[in-house]
């Protein structure tokens, strides 16, 4: 579904601040694939999923999706392909516009949009459905404002914003982190949810340990711009944290200090 | 009295179009656009160059807007394609309209007196000259309203409207931000041309100066309007907009009736912009500065 090969990224070239994020990253993702994304603080898991969505052009290597060769696609093409959720709650939805709205703009996720209404009825009928399926009471507040609502509720509304229309891939990046603990829980079992229901091929970002062993197939480690761990099948099933620390250091990882370790 | 407050209403309502047309860079898009400065004058140069050579006033309006497009075009094009920031953009394109605008006209004005204008047939009916533009104007004003609100309630409207709120979830659903905004700015400089069309009917000369500082009014009518009409709903807005254009035209009126020097004008409009515009930080500044009162007191 994702094929990356030997993918290179690199900031600032030419300057003092010059930093080689990627370097030379190849993944391949199966159809139905969840993949867990852990490492420390500038390992370049956030630029790895960046590049998969096209936000800055790449220095090296090739992105297919679904089969296309996507690596040359503005960040708009690509979206055809990809439901994306961010770290930020706000940067998900488009706050002066309300629920309904915003779902509308998501269901016609890589379409030309025309003259037709922005919202139809059927559809109206459709989103009460789906937004009382995340019982968080949306289902009642179609015409709010995005902006009204709390972290957790608009990380839950992203979501289902970045599946309505099924994606070929849902890229996750730390959605969860920006919520206090309850809310996050709540945030990833709808995601699991959700993954489970459409079949999606996922990769996520994560700083919990716990949560990128028990969640998905498998479960990859980055350090300074490369895959320095990656785990998979029934030895992901076993896996316990003391294994992956050690696995991680193994590999030439530095943990200390690190956010990872907290969680 | 009478007609003072009706030379104000025409005129206002004359100037709502130009208003809405900042709406939607200013408020929809979150682009303060200066090129309507100089699209303004250009609706008025194309229209009345138009109408000297004897074209029907309608089509010369018209036209004033598919040419108030094409500087929106541009405006948009450097700031999108060339990535030069919005502001810079607009005050380029207004620049370059200066120049193009004296050359559409020949001179630094143009006179279209005792010719026909889009007023003509109703002053001819036995109008006053306000009450036409009341009329004509008002509903030029309505139609645009209402073709906006259907519009901004599209996917494609919905889509701009977006655009001015986040871009990167905008990308993320699969649309070109740059061509949302280059159509936003579009629409917006083509009513500009319209009104500027319009105003220099009214007046019967279109002026190469005529825009100057027009942004700030604008802007001054934008605000007004907000504070009249507060409340939800996109039709009541733009409704807002029109009232708000007019009753500025009425304040101005007002203290010109008043004797304030009419040199004094624009920098009492830009006073009380800026004033407005402070408004929302100046409230919250008071309110903390009263809850330290409070605590002192205790
Ligand atoms: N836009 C940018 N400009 C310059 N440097 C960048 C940019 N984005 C990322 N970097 C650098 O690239 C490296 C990888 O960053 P990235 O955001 O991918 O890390 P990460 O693994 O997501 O870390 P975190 O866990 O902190 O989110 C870091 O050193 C970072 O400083
Ligand atoms: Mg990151």
């Amino acid at each position: 579904m994702l094929q990356v090969e030997n993918l290179t990224k690199v900031f600032n070239r030419g300057t003092v601040n010059e930093k080689t994020a990627l370097s030379a990253v190849s993944l391949r993702l199966d159809p139905g694939d969840f993949i867990t994304v852990i490492g420390g603080n500038g390992a370049g898991k956030s630029t790895l999923l960046n590049s998969v969505a096209g936000v800055f052009p790449v220095d090296g290597g090739r992105i297919l999706l679904d089969g296309h060769d996507v690596t040359r696609l503005s960040e708009h093409r690509r979206a055809q392909y990809l439901g994306r959720v961010f770290q930020d709650p706000m940067m998900g939805t488009a706050a002066d516009m309300n629920i309904e709205e915003n779902l509308a703009l998501a269901y016609r996720r890589g379409q030309h949009r025309t003259l037709k209404w922005g919202v139809t009825g059927a559809e109206r009928a459709k989103y009460k459905e789906l937004l009382r399926e995340l019982d968080l009471g949306l289902e009642n507040r179609m015409t709010d404002k995005v902006g009204l609502l709390s972290g957790g509720q608009r990380q839950a509304l992203t979501l289902l914003m970045a599946t309505l229309k099924a994606p070929k891939l849902l890229l996750l990046d730390e959605h969860t982190a920006a919520l206090d603990p309850k809310t996050a829980a709540k945030v990833l079992s709808l995601t699991q949810k959700l993954i489970e229901e459409n079949h999606l091929t996922t990769l996520m970002v994560t700083h919990n340990m716990h949560d990128a062993i028990r969640l998905g197939n498998r479960l990859i480690m980055m350090n300074e711009g490369k895959i320095a761990v990656e785990i998979s099948g029934a030895q992901k099933q076993s896996l316990h944290r003391a294994d992956l620390i050690a696995l991680f250091e193994k590999s030439g990882g530095a943990l200390e200090n690190d956010r990872m370790l907290l969680s | 009295m009478t007609q003072i407050l009706l030379g104000a209403i025409s005129l206002g309502i004359l100037w709502s179009i130009m208003t809405i047309g900042v709406y939607i860079t200013y408020r929809i898009l979150d682009i303060a656009d200066l090129s309507v400065e100089g699209t303004l004058p250009l609706g008025a140069a194309v229209a009345c160059s138009m109408i000297v050579k004897g074209a029907n006033p309608y089509l010369a309006s018209f036209c004033a807007l598919l040419v108030g497009c094409l500087a929106g075009l541009c405006t948009g094009v450097l700031h999108t394609k060339l990535k030069i920031p919005a502001l810079l953009s607009g005050i380029l394109t207004m620049i370059a309209l200066y120049s193009i605008n004296l050359r559409i006209m020949g001179a630094p004005n143009l006179s279209i007196l005792r010719m026909n204008t889009v007023f003509r047939p109703l002053t001819r009916a036995g109008m006053t000259g306000s009450v036409a533009i009341i009329v004509v104007g008002g509903i030029c004003a309505l139609v645009v309203i209402t073709l906006l609100y259907w519009f901004f309630g599209t996917e494609l409207g919905s889509a701009i409207r977006a655009t001015g709120n986040n871009q990167k979830m905008v990308r993320a659903q699969g649309i070109n931000t740059d061509t949302m905004k280059i159509l936003g700015l579009v629409i917006s400089n083509g009513l500009v041309g319209l009104s500027g069309a319009m105003i220099a009917q009214s007046q019967n000369f279109a002026d190469v100066q005529m825009g100057t500082g027009s942004i700030v009014i604008g802007l001054a009518s934008l605000i007004i309007g907000e504070v009249l009409v507060g409340g939800k709903g996109f039709y009541r807005r733009l409704v807002a907009l029109i009232l708000g254009a007019v009753v500025y035209r009425l304040i101005i009126a007002l203290v010109l009736e008043l004797g304030m020097n009419p040199n004094d004008l624009k920098l009492f409009t830009a006073i009380t912009v800026a004033l407005a515009l402070w408004l929302p930080q100046g409230k919250e500044l008071l309110r903390t500065f009263k809850k330290s009162l409070a605590k002192e007191g205790k």
